[in-house]
């Protein structure tokens, strides 16, 4: 779970963000491991889009800091969106475009060099199984070798941590385990992954996840530590429990 | 699947149509009976919407044919639009309308009133009366999603409609849509939903397991593990990329998929006996150097069987 240089790439100290009078999230506090699988979960409007806007440098902080791949992300926002890859259930990959001049366009962005946007190709398409398709347009792919494409090029630049937001919404079972055993090869590699899923039973698959209730961290552990902890089956049952809690107050 | 003459609330028999060069659905017959509550059960791009879009009159078939409440949906078309209440996947409400104006409208659209349908709305309706007044564009997502719920039903419709009605939506805010269904269902309502949540066909009496435009089965939630046709083995050790590993290299390995905390194996042969099966799965492990495996037989669950017929299918077409 922790790096053998206990590293952290991700560390927030009462992150807080207000709008108005609604305090959307509400002094939150975590540290994420370089290499660690985090899953972020919470019910709708517990606040997870508001605090990934913080973490990935779109939205500034009301109070409180957080540091992701070891910048500040109030004053150095610019730093951080160079240092992650963010993919999101909607892919930000381009239709009309080929797998390959998606790979191109997303390496020219992030600043790689022609030759290594080229190499980079080349170990994606090998991987992913996408030779034959590497001219093909983008909409004409089957949605969960999309989503695989998506999640390769979010870190084609080899990011220290890439946020997913419900990257497996609406695909077929056996491909949401293929792509889970995708981020368990990344995550060996040293990426961090910053996950959140509505399926509970893929907050199992992670190393450690936080919930969010109205705008707070009610429960941060390991599964295992969660579900001792709430004498729970599962994670859902974990979940439920505390998210209805957070409705009733 | 056999039809049930004019008493079916459903009746589909071979509707296919194709997109271009994609077929959305292809030859799919079922029937729904009146009061159930039916669910069609897979991810996206599996036919859904294409199917409900028939049913609702918005698109024609290419071929095969359904009924609805016994009525053609191609040459019925205007008579079956005032019987059926639908919800589409996409919010489809006026955002810059509050609330009550939007269930007003959808009211006076279908020449009623928000008075004559309150009865069947009102133990969902009172969940969002408190916000009447507000635009329904500054909803949450779980309002939006009763107010649209409400805009179906408002004219009192005989069959109801709702394509992928819990997407994107959390575990606990699902739960309690499919609460509200079944209070409905309770009424007599005849209810068909779509969902890519497999966790949702237990809420169903019966479900259609539906991919690539074909359906691969349809059963009773309850009973859909009698069709599965080998032992299943669940198998929890600490480290489980190692497990996947040490599972998948196992000899006579069929299927090795993680399931939450635990891995599901199965032979590649069908039938074998459990027991014998599950003992040699835990000698492997323990030879293999994974000495804290647990190693159970259990009952397949709706997504170890979609995952079955998947892969058939996928060996079939190969």
């Amino acid at each position: 779970m922790t790096s053998a240089l206990g590293e952290r790439s991700i560390e927030v100290d009462g992150l807080t963000r207000r709008f108005g009078t609604f305090t959307a999230v509400d002094r939150i506090s975590f540290d994420v491991a370089q290499g660690e699988v985090f899953g972020f979960l919470g019910a709708n409007g517990a606040g997870k889009t508001t605090a990934i806007r913080m973490l990935i440098g779109l939205l500034a902080p009301s109070a409180g800091s957080a540091r992701v791949a070891g910048y500040d992300v109030a004053t150095h926002a610019e730093m951080v969106k160079r240092n992650i890859g963010y993919m999101s259930q909607r892919f930000s990959l381009y239709e009309d475009l080929t797998v390959r001049e998606n790979i191109t366009l997303y390496g020219g962005i992030y600043g790689l060099s022609d030759i290594a946007i080229e190499k980079r190709t080349t170990e994606l398409v090998d991987r992913l199984d996408l030779r034959d398709d590497i001219d093909a347009r983008v909409k004409s792919i089957p949605l969960g070798w999309k989503q695989k494409l998506a999640f390769s090029v979010a870190v084609l630049h080899d990011p220290r941590v890439v946020f997913l937001d419900e990257p497996t919404g609406g695909v077929d079972p056996i491909t949401r385990r293929q792509f889970w055993e995708l981020i368990y090869t990344t995550a060996a590699t040293g990426t961090t992954v910053f996950v959140t899923t509505h399926y509970m039973d893929e907050a199992e698959y992670c190393d450690r996840v936080s919930i969010m209730v109205d705008g707070r961290i009610v429960a941060l552990g390991t599964p295992a530590e969660l579900k001792e902890q709430y004498e729970a089956r599962s994670i859902d049952d974990v979940f439920v429990r505390l998210a209805r809690a957070g409705t009733a107050a | 699947m056999t039809a049930r003459g004019a008493g079916a609330a459903i009746e589909a028999e071979g509707l296919s149509r194709h997109f271009g060069a994609v077929k959305a659905l292809d030859d799919v017959s079922f029937d729904v009976r009146p009061g159930e509550l039916f669910g069609f059960i897979g991810p996206d791009g599996a036919g859904k919407t294409t199917l409900f879009r028939i049913l609702t009159t918005l698109q024609r078939p290419d071929a095969g044919s359904a009924r609805v409440l016994g009525l053609d949906v191609v040459k019925d078309f205007w008579a079956i639009r005032t019987r059926v209440g639908y919800m589409p996947g996409r919010f489809s409400l006026y955002a810059d309308l509050s609330v009550e104006e939007n269930l007003r409208f959808f009211a006076s659209v279908f020449g009623t009133t928000l008075e004559q349908g309150a009865k069947l709305i009102a133990p969902i309706y009172e969940q969002i009366a408190p916000f009447k007044d507000r635009r329904a564009g500054a909803l949450s997502g779980g309002m939006k999603q009763k107010l649209a719920l409400c805009c179906a039903l408002v004219h009192t419709p005989e069959l109801l409609l709702l394509d992928e009605p819990t997407t994107g939506v959390d575990a606990v805010s699902r739960r309690e849509f499919w609460d509200l269904l079944e209070k409905l269902r309770a009424s007599g309502l005849t209810i068909v939903a779509s969902t890519p949540y497999m966790d949702e066909a237990s809420r169903c009496e019966r479900v259609a397991l539906i991919q690539r435009g074909k359906i691969l089965e349809i059963a009773d939630p309850r009973r859909i593990g009698e069709r599965f046709d080998r032992p299943l083995i669940a198998v929890r050790a600490r480290e489980r990329m190692r497990l996947l590993e040490a599972l998948r290299a196992h000899p006579g390995a069929g299927s090795v998929f993680p399931f939450g905390d635990v891995v599901h194996y199965t032979d590649a042969r069908p039938g074998g006996d459990a027991r014998a099966i599950a003992d040699a799965v835990r000698q492997d492990l323990a030879a293999r150097g994974i000495a804290d495996a647990e190693v159970e037989i259990v009952s397949p669950g709706i997504e170890d069987v979609f995952m079955a017929l998947m892969q058939r299918r996928g060996a079939e077409a190969a």
